[in-house]
């Protein structure tokens, strides 16, 4: 889960991060009022969950309050990336020295917590880590122990800083791991973190990632979730742990496990069909969330056939074929319903199908190709 | 030689007083596998449905000590998952299934250091575990049925795919020396490499089927593997094709970011490296068939 700038500033700003303060404005009068505050030159960013706002033309400067009413009448409103943005952040524009990337995130490749920090900040590290490996400082750390200052000192030394700026870099370093452990985040990041010409260390963008495994028992943090930016059926399908990803196709999917879900999608594509969402029903689903799983599926009018596709295993056939036939009982609408049923209890799962007139298929490609047949 | 399992395994089941602890348990014994303790803390001396001769236990260590365990299955909930592989790890098990899904990255975090500094093994976690047919001995989630005895290894990042793939196999004639499923998560015990490595040493296999998906880097990691170290034939397939970039899907690993971990990307190292791709799972059967005929 992306939490939003705002939150992450703040939550930045507890665990000791030099964070300039900020606004949160929803009209071009509140952005006014909080730039007056600040007096001087203001930065105006969305606040977006999705990245590439600056290119979107989501952050501008402002030099006074009429000039941020301005600009935040410019952004408020915008699309970026099919987000509407409700709300903008206003806060003091920091003179810029030079800029720095401090990250932590996960490295799957080497299973292992990574803080990375380059020289080259406010550009994606992605494209440093493309075009000059050698220019990215890391530190791999057991997350129970933290990183020790030495390492952290080492690396802002790396990075050119001076004396006193590397005691102050340590500080905001330790930080940024406190916050990665505590927020149970898959990436805590700021970028740029900022040199003023008067020497200062300044986090002038807070970006933070929730592990979604962990929100269960992080409830402050799933209070910061922006429901309003996501899909209406993909939070219902969350909230009834299920994993559901809309697409722009016409051949709803309802499968267990993310993998053979996946590959559902690849094999209706393969044979000319376009699929209409990604939907992991989730291990070991009863019949209850079988039957919520449709529902959703049908609730997006572009669908024309649904095509079910479980291989039991913790999940188990009848239960499934339960849910089936429960969710047909009170489908809004009628549309052709493929079923590929194997696995654990699969006897028992097809008899119940057979009995209500529904035969169910061995093979997921001839299910697959029945399913693209039926919106021809 | 067998991978992983074999007629010496004594497996315990972690969580075997829940519903799919116990139910899988059975489904264990029922495949011949040798179900010899259950642990629940707080539960010791419970009866367990079905396997009335199974002793639980409240610590690990006791079902140890008791009953010469020697891999454990975990069916514990994901709060308290790592926390078991933890106690499996200190009660010196040779190899631990963690079939648990949605555990918080944060603590395999605070696992994987104590793992690599022990001689236990981890299969998982979010996996289906591991089946060897030749030896009737499975343990993990999958349906045993679907199984034979054979010449191929399957070696997977996804539960039902890979009960999809042992389909076709075992409907094709081809029976399997092991299937495993090394799980859907970003931090996991076992990797692609290791169980390569574990079928090319493996006298009892002569050919691998290997299923990938989007996200992270493992699949090229063992088409790198596979180019230096692999004689045996490989096929694959890759799931997420149709999958949109930045989304998780479903499993927690399962994310193309920016231009990392793509499907075409996965399968041009691996196809560089030899391996038959194919673009449905029945496909990367039928490619590796006809290379073993």
């Amino acid at each position: 889960m992306n939490v939003h700038e705002s939150d992450a500033r703040r939550i930045f700003a507890d665990r000791g991060l030099p964070v300039p303060p900020s606004r949160v404005a929803t009209t071009p009068d509140e952005a006014a009022t909080a730039a007056a505050e600040f007096a001087g030159l203001v930065v105006v960013k969305a606040l977006v969950l999705a990245g590439g706002r600056g290119k979107a033309g989501g952050v501008k400067l402002a030099d006074g309050a009429e000039a941020a009413r301005d600009a935040a009448q410019q952004i408020l409103g915008l699309e970026i990336r099919g987000e509407r943005v409700r709300r903008v952040l206003v806060a003091p524009a920091v003179d810029i020295e030079r800029e720095i990337y401090l990250g932590v995130t996960i490295d799957r490749e080497r299973q292992s917590a990574v803080v990375m920090a380059s020289a080259s900040g406010g550009i994606e590290i992605e494209e440093v880590a493309a075009a000059t490996p050698e220019a990215i400082e890391r530190i791999e750390f057991d997350v129970a122990r933290g990183v020790d200052a030495w390492q952290a000192r080492a690396v802002g030394f790396a990075l050119g800083l001076g004396g006193r700026q590397v005691l102050a870099f340590v500080g905001i370093l330790n930080g940024l791991v406190r916050v990665f452990v505590e927020c149970d985040a898959s990436l805590a990041e700021v970028n740029p973190l900022v040199v003023s010409p008067d020497g200062k260390l300044w986090a002038i963008d807070a970006k933070l990632n929730i592990d979604d495994n962990a929100l269960g028992r992080r409830p402050a943090l799933e209070q910061l979730r922006d429901a309003d930016a996501e899909e209406p059926a993909e939070a219902r399908a969350r909230a009834a742990g299920i994993s559901y990803i809309k697409l722009d196709g016409d051949i709803g999917c309802m499968v267990n496990g993310a993998g053979l879900a996946m590959a559902t999608m690849d094999v209706v594509k393969h044979y000319g069909g376009e699929p209409a969402n990604f939907l992991d029903v989730g291990g070991g689903a009863g019949a209850d969330r079988v039957s919520a799983a449709l529902s959703i599926i049908l609730d997006d009018p572009n669908v024309r056939a649904v095509f079910v596709n479980i291989f039991g295993g913790i999940t188990r056939a009848d239960d499934v074929a339960r849910g089936v036939l429960a969710a047909r009982e009170s489908m809004p609408r009628a549309v052709p319903l493929v079923v590929r049923l194997m696995g654990t209890n699969e006897a028992e799962g097809l008899r119940l199908l057979a009995d209500a007139g529904i035969q169910a298929e061995r093979s997921m490609d001839a299910a697959a190709r029945l399913a693209v047949e039926a919106v021809r | 030689m067998s991978v992983l399992l074999d007629a010496s395994t004594r497996v315990v089941v972690q969580g075997i007083t829940g519903r799919q602890g116990a139910f899988h348990a059975q489904r264990m014994a029922e495949a011949g596998t040798a179900v010899v303790a259950g642990v629940t803390p707080g539960r010791a001396g419970a009866a367990v449905d079905g396997l009335p001769s199974v002793p639980v236990f409240n610590t690990m260590a006791e079902a140890v000590s008791d009953t010469g365990a020697n891999v454990a299955c975990i069916f514990v909930p994901p709060p308290f998952a790592a926390d078991a592989i933890l106690e499996d790890i200190s009660a010196g098990l040779e190899l631990i299934v963690c079939i648990t899904e949605g555990i918080p990255v944060i603590d395999m975090l605070r696992v994987m250091p104590v793992l690599r500094g022990s001689s236990s093994r981890l299969i998982g976690p979010n996996c289906p575990g591991i089946a060897v047919p030749g030896a009737q001995v499975k343990v993990g989630i999958m349906p045993w049925e679907i199984h034979a005895p054979g010449r191929v290894g399957v070696v997977s990042r996804s539960g039902t795919l890979t009960y999809e793939v042992v389909q076709h196999l075992t409907d094709g004639g081809l029976g399997q020396s092991a299937a495993v499923g090394i799980g859907g998560d970003p931090i996991i015990g076992t990797r692609f490499t290791d169980v390569l490595e574990l079928y090319e040493q493996d006298d009892e296999t002569d050919g691998i089927v290997l299923l990938g998906e989007i996200g992270g880097g493992d699949e090229e990691q063992a088409a790198q593997f596979i180019h230096e170290r692999v004689t045996k034939p490989v096929s694959a397939f890759i799931a997420g094709k149709t999958a949109p970039p930045e989304r998780r899907m479903g499993h927690a690993g399962a994310i193309v970011s920016g231009s990392e971990g793509t499907a075409a990307g996965k399968e041009a190292a691996l196809r560089e490296a030899g391996v038959l791709v194919g673009d449905t799972p029945r496909e990367a059967v039928e490619l590796l068939a006809a290379q073993l005929s």
